[in-house]
């Protein structure tokens, strides 16, 4: 079976295409960028080369302010890849972003900001939780982001 | 004005202008080790034609998935048909199975062809679970945004959402089990179910294993090997053939806006799916709405899709599904029976294609769980993907 896309631990790591390079830049310097429209402003997620409102190709990058709400969550159990069975139970949220509900990404629920997908309790998670990102180095040595809860 | 029906001056809609006169399938199982997926689709075309009273040398199109193994060319010269004058493709895996029949349809309503089949023939049963694969291939856009995170497999997907929907109606697992057990007690009643003879319980629904929560074993549908056609004619023609015709009363396909395969998460509102859109399509032209719908065959991978599309076909108002399913009202006797052959949960998973097929039986009135007197059965497609959808009428 192949292992392509793997990270040495068996992580899978993201494939950046031509459109999301700044993300992935954003999130290696800590920064949580979303794509924006040069023309009319509208934020767009995930990252495309034209703009659904006003159709323009001029584009750019906002930083958000890196909060948001839990919108929904799951907790995967094996068959899983190898690498994430090990870790299971663990999370997956889908965060809404303050700038725009429509903005929700994906991520994990973390207790440290270098923490384990598996170290939060999925019982105590809900959906409504106010959480903020983190860009802890991950596989690849892509910074994924990931959520700590708001005091 | 020739415009009647409701219709566009100048449109005419597919309206009963064609029907299934043919089915065929082969066995179906966990793993069928005595054939390849071609030989599959070849004995299952076979068989739709056979059913249908057509030689194979009269098929001149053909609809299928655009995941098929077998490709046009493969099949027309394997099974021996004639020339073809229509081929179409449809794309979006289980959203797939309605489309082609709709393509089919429309094919023969418009003269482009005279006898077309339709068909899905999968060994997804013995064969490798396609999450699995970790090529780059499957990571691109939005694969990079959802599967580092460990969002790997379909049930995961699904079930983001499906905690959601229950977050904002109340739905409960109560819920999605009313869903897994009507659907494995019509497969009880089908010889040709893989679940035929094992019964389920609530506590055994209950007792399995998580697999993504909030979804657990028996929400996720089988993995089978096995190949299902049919085989669709003008509505003229069908008078001629030997089983009563499942007119194809309308049939539509559904992209919302702003829509993403299975992770929707990043529309306006993402549990407002594709079967609220191809719905739309689907009654525009109809002579009856889905409150009059007799039977339904609902797109069933995981329980929570048929709560989504039950509100998404307008059978019942937003949130209202999960209510909807007690009291018996989506098992044989209640007020819209679902999954009459056990569906993808309980007789067989070939991306929805058997469906179609219990669809067309209900019509004839031939299913193990006849719904007595049906006139009209909604087929719909996968949920959660570009989908489609199918109006039958008998």
């Amino acid at each position: 079976m192949s292992n392509r896309g793997l990270d040495g631990d068996g992580f899978l790591i993201p494939q950046v295409d031509d459109e999301s390079v700044p993300f992935w830049e954003g999130t290696a310097r800590g920064e949580l960028l979303v794509q924006r429209c040069d023309s009319c402003a509208t934020l767009r997620f995930p990252p495309r080369p034209m703009c659904h409102v006003c159709q323009s190709t001029q584009r750019g990058w906002a930083p958000m302010a890196g909060t948001g709400t839990i919108w929904s969550f799951v907790v995967p159990h094996p068959p899983l890849l190898e690498a994430y069975a090990a870790l299971a139970p663990y999370n997956v949220i889908l965060v809404e972003l303050d700038e725009d509900p429509i903005l929700r990404l994906v991520g994990n629920l973390v207790a440290s900001p270098d923490g384990s997908i598996g170290e939060v309790d999925p019982a105590t998670i809900g959906i409504g939780e106010r959480v903020r990102a983190v860009f802890p180095e991950g596989p690849g040595g892509y910074h994924l982001p990931s959520w700590l809860r708001i005091d | 004005m020739s415009a009647s029906g409701g219709s566009a001056a100048g449109i005419t809609p597919i309206k009963d202008r064609t029907a299934i006169v043919g089915i065929g399938q082969t066995e179906l199982a966990k793993r069928i080790d005595r054939a390849s997926e071609a030989q599959l689709a070849a004995e299952a075309v076979v068989a739709a034609v056979s059913d249908a009273g057509i030689a194979p040398s009269e098929v001149d199109g053909l609809a299928l998935f655009d995941m098929e193994t077998t490709d046009e060319v493969s099949l027309a010269k394997i099974v021996g048909l004639g020339d073809l004058t229509f081929f179409s493709q449809v794309g979006y895996g289980g959203g797939a199975g309605c489309g082609t029949v709709a393509h089919a349809a429309i094919a023969v309503a418009t003269g482009l062809a005279e006898v077309v089949v339709a068909y899905r023939s999968r060994k997804r049963g013995s064969g490798r679970r396609p999450w699995t694969n970790t090529g780059s291939g499957t990571l691109a856009v939005p694969g990079q945004w959802t599967r580092p995170f460990g969002l790997l497999r379909p049930v995961d997907e699904i079930a983001m959402l499906t905690r959601r929907y229950c977050h904002e109606f109340g739905a409960t697992r109560e819920h999605l089990a009313n869903v897994a057990l009507a659907v494995r007690a019509h497969a009880n009643r089908n010889p040709n179910a893989v679940m035929y003879e094992k019964p389920m319980s609530r506590d055994d629904y209950f007792a399995a294993r998580m697999i993504s929560e909030p979804l657990c074993l028996f929400d996720n549908c089988l993995e089978t090997d096995g190949a299902l056609a049919v085989v669709v004619v003008s509505a003229e023609r069908a008078k001629d053939c030997p089983h009563p015709p499942a007119y194809i009363h309308a049939a539509s396909q559904g992209l919302p806006r702003l829509h993403h395969t299975m992770v929707s998460y990043w529309a306006d509102e993402p549990l407002g799916g594709p079967a609220r859109t191809a719905a739309k399509a689907l009654f525009r032209h109809a002579d009856f709405g889905p409150q009059d719908l007799d039977v339904a065959q609902i797109y069933d991978a995981f329980t929570p899709l048929v709560l989504l599309s039950l509100e998404g076909y307008g059978i019942v108002g937003e949130g209202e599904a999960g209510p909807f399913t007690d009291d018996g009202n989506i098992e044989l006797g209640g007020t819209l029976p679902v999954n009459t052959s056990g569906g993808g949960l309980s007789e067989a998973y070939v991306h929805g294609f058997n469906l179609i097929t219990e669809g067309v039986k209900q019509m004839r009135g031939t299913s193990t769980s006849q719904v007595e007197g049906a006139e009209t059965c909604l087929v719909t497609s996968g949920e959660g993907v570009p989908t489609s959808a199918l109006l039958l009428r008998r």
